[in-house]
């Protein structure tokens, strides 16, 4: 009989879920126990709705649960490990038994992700086992020349996974063709983009992926030095690549003539970004590395012309580095298979929002929204009406519900208006308001405007202080053709993508909201229910106690009440700061 | 554009009362000093060490790393990872990205900000708190999240943020 081995999900999420708990848990009842089996960490399997996650492997299979806190570790031990019998009510999938919530895993498609939450991120060998270093291996056993690789990159159709959608194979090929004695190759871990987090969970779930991606560029594009520019928010993520950097130095996967090949050395650097958005766009991350500030630079020349400290350089995200490994190892036909005709292979999706599943999900290309989110993320949480989903972060757009019909590859989606962008896709349902959420984009990208272009730096702004208007009530009949014309003006005069994808998130909402802003405006109404200045507040007789909470929380006294009386809001005084209904426990606040 | 700027000289008797052992830098500079694109590593590193970029050691960088203050300026003053005063003992993020944005993680910002008597990016008179509101932490499914020092914490309401701020507040008090 082999022995018993738990395996638990420690990423980020899970750890804010308190897995690492979790995990000095099940050591302390081993020790304490003098029980025999194995505990082991994985990195994030992509269901954050259930975590801490937690896998017991014996010999009758897999058995996956959900929600294991510390309270629920003793019973796990006692009740399986102790005496075989698995508890169903944790149980998400085993092989007997599926929970509802496994239909979270079908019709994902991992290559990307193929090792995250299987294997020990801070364990070179268990990448191993898994085919890891093996593409490297098979190019240098079987003598594929780099133009040969980037051959393969072009056939598999992979395009940029962080927003653009460039084909990552032309990319290597202009690198490749400038001669210079000295090249770059840059993975861009600058996740900024609010709502996606699918970078970090590969950088913390399989470094390895990543670093061996950048191996097999640096040798078809004929680069000896790489950059890993990863955001400093991520400290998790760093700690493990620095993890995996030594391991693989050790190993010889690192350093000077490696995998046999005669003079191909390559190495790694780390550079900790300082937190600017605007760095996710190459040249502004060049800028930044080379000690400036992040500021985009004239294209062309491009960076495979002149990048890093003017040498060649190709820049890719860490999505895409994570998948060239798979396709070297199992062939660009393979990888090809998966997706629609101009946009091949999986994509990973972070659906969060509204949503009963939220998590990382990788799918192929190809499968609609409206599966996305109601066959893998299990509908809109609490039964509530879809509305929109947001597409591609702040450089992206809100695709209604009556179009989510749409397929996920990059045509499709850019035919919205949206982006496909790195993959954040936020969920809303009716009680999300667009008007709310576009002026919360536009806020977000006029701090983050490095300041170069006029029309970026100052038109962002004037947006975001029509929106804020509007959302407050005060509105004007000529507010959106104002919104529309800087729109399009912003767009044609900025330099860099932030610049030109920023007045997206508006565009997009007042082509399928446009009721929704008129309602703000002329009525002085906010639908969804959700822009506090244009609520009024009202207390419900059948819920008040009068407990005088909102009473005294009022910062005007507009409420009126004796204790354990209903109580009642004098609607001239009311200034809408909405105190009242925080403090209420009782839902007797009345929103309308 | 996020606006910053170096505070004022300060005066005298503040000076005294915090001086900063500007010594601790020399083996950072020994480190990075003839390393191209060293500037962005140089003011992590001045950060780690103080807990923000005092205005002295711009001076030191200058003097001894051969870097242009305005340069420096321009590059502390663009990164939000800068500080160039010092924060509190507990540093709260709010988390305003998409997802926190949709599940009102405004309203728990509000409640936090009300009850601190403070405004976004500034410290408590006591010095225990600074609260930031910062873009993303990348624990979505958990929206509305907030993180104090190295701890996350998820599935926020403001009743709930308020009661952790209070209990670090309460245990500080003890200390």
């Amino acid at each position: 009989m082999s022995k018993t081995t738990v395996i638990v999900g420690l990423g980020s999420c899970g750890l804010a879920a308190g897995a690492a708990k979790t995990f000095e848990e099940f050591q302390r009842i081993k020790q304490s126990d003098k029980l025999d089996f194995q505990v082991k960490k994985t990195s994030c399997i992509g269901m954050c709705f259930r975590e801490p996650l937690v896998e017991i492997i014996d010999d009758s299979g897999k058995y996956l649960y959900g929600n294991v806190d510390v309270a629920r570790v003793d019973e796990i031990i006692e009740k399986h490990i102790k005496n075989f019998s698995p508890i169903p009510d944790y149980i998400i999938q085993s092989p007997k038994h599926k929970s509802e919530d496994a239909s979270f895993f079908e019709g994902q498609v991992k290559i990307a992700l193929r090792n995250c939450g299987y294997i020990d991120p801070e364990n070179i060998e268990e990448y191993e086992e898994r085919e890891g270093y093996k593409a490297m291996q098979k190019i240098s056993g079987g003598n594929i020349s780099p133009d040969k690789v980037i051959q393969s990159v072009l056939e598999s159709g992979i395009r940029g996974r962080g927003g653009g959608g460039f084909p990552a194979g032309m990319k290597w090929k202009f690198a490749r063709n400038n001669d210079s004695s000295q090249k770059y190759v840059i993975c861009n871990a600058d996740e900024g983009d609010p709502g996606a987090f699918m970078d970090r969970s590969i950088l913390e779930g399989d470094p390895h992926s990543v670093i061996e991606g950048m191996i097999i560029c640096g040798y078809a594009i004929g680069a000896s030095d790489g950059y890993i520019y990863c955001r400093a928010e991520y400290p998790l993520a760093i700690k493990r690549l620095n993890i995996a950097l030594e391991q693989a130095r050790d190993k010889g996967y690192l350093g000077k003539d490696i995998f046999g090949i005669p003079g191909f050395s390559f190495n790694i650097i780390i550079k900790e970004g300082a937190g600017a958005f605007v760095c996710g766009e190459e040249t502004a991350l060049i800028a930044s590395i080379e000690g400036e500030r992040g500021m985009p630079r004239r294209r062309p020349p491009f960076p495979a012309e002149s990048g890093l400290w003017k040498h060649p350089t190709n820049i890719n995200n860490v999505e895409t580095l994570a998948n060239i490994p798979w396709i070297i190892n199992k062939g660009a036909a393979q990888y090809a298979g998966y997706g629609t005709e101009k946009s091949k292979g999986t994509k990973v999706f972070a659906l969060t929002g509204k949503i009963k599943h939220g998590g990382l999900v990788e799918v192929p290309m190809g499968i609609t929204i409206k599966d996305i989110i109601y066959k893998l993320g299990g509908g809109i949480a609490g039964d509530k009406k879809f509305k929109a989903v947001q597409l591609g972060g702040p450089s992206g757009g809100c695709i209604p519900e009556y179009l989510s019909h749409t397929i996920v590859d990059y045509d499709s989606v850019n035919a919205t208006g949206a982006i496909m962008g790195s993959g954040g896709m936020v969920v809303m349902d009716e009680t999300t308001c667009v008007v709310d959420v576009a002026r919360f984009f536009l806020d977000f990208t006029q701090k983050e405007s490095c300041g170069k272009c006029t029309f970026c730096r100052l038109g962002t702004k004037r947006m975001l202080e029509i929106l804020t208007r509007i959302t407050e009530g005060e509105g004007h009949e000529k507010d959106i053709e104002t919104l529309e014309e800087l729109a399009h003006t912003i767009k044609d005069s900025s330099l860099c993508g932030l610049g030109q994808t920023a007045p997206n998130p508006v565009l997009t909402t007042l082509k399928y909201f446009r009721d929704e802003y008129e309602a703000h405006i002329r009525d002085k109404k906010c639908p969804a229910l959700s822009c506090k200045k244009l609520l009024t507040y009202e207390v419900n007789p059948e819920n008040c106690t009068g407990c005088t909470a909102c009473a005294r929380g009022c910062p005007v006294n507009a409420i009126e009440g004796e204790k354990k009386k209903t109580h009642f809001v004098h609607q001239d005084i009311c200034i809408k700061c909405g105190v009242c209904f925080t403090k209420c426990k009782f839902k007797a606040i009345q929103l309308s | 554009m996020r606006i910053k700027r170096i505070p004022h000289p300060q005066p005298e008797a503040a000076v005294i009362e915090n001086p900063v052992d500007l010594s601790l830098m020399d083996a950072l500079i020994e480190k990075y000093k003839s390393k191209k694109g060293n500037l962005i590593p140089l003011l992590q590193g001045v950060q780690e060490l103080y807990g923000f970029i005092p205005r002295e050691a711009f001076f030191k960088l200058n003097v001894e790393a051969g870097l242009e203050l305005n340069e420096m300026y321009g590059v502390a003053t663009f990164y939000a990872q800068f500080r160039l005063s010092p924060a509190g003992k507990h540093i709260i993020k709010m988390c305003h990205g998409t997802a926190c944005h949709v599940q009102s993680v405004t309203a728990i910002t509000d409640e936090l900000l009300d009850m601190l008597n403070i405004k976004d990016g500034e410290t408590t008179e006591d010095k225990i708190f600074t609260l930031e509101t910062v873009a993303c932490l990348g624990c979505c499914s958990l929206a509305p999240v907030m993180m104090i020092g190295e701890e996350t914490y998820g599935k926020l309401t403001p009743r709930e943020a308020a009661k952790i701020v209070k209990e670090i507040k309460r245990k500080e008090s003890l200390t």
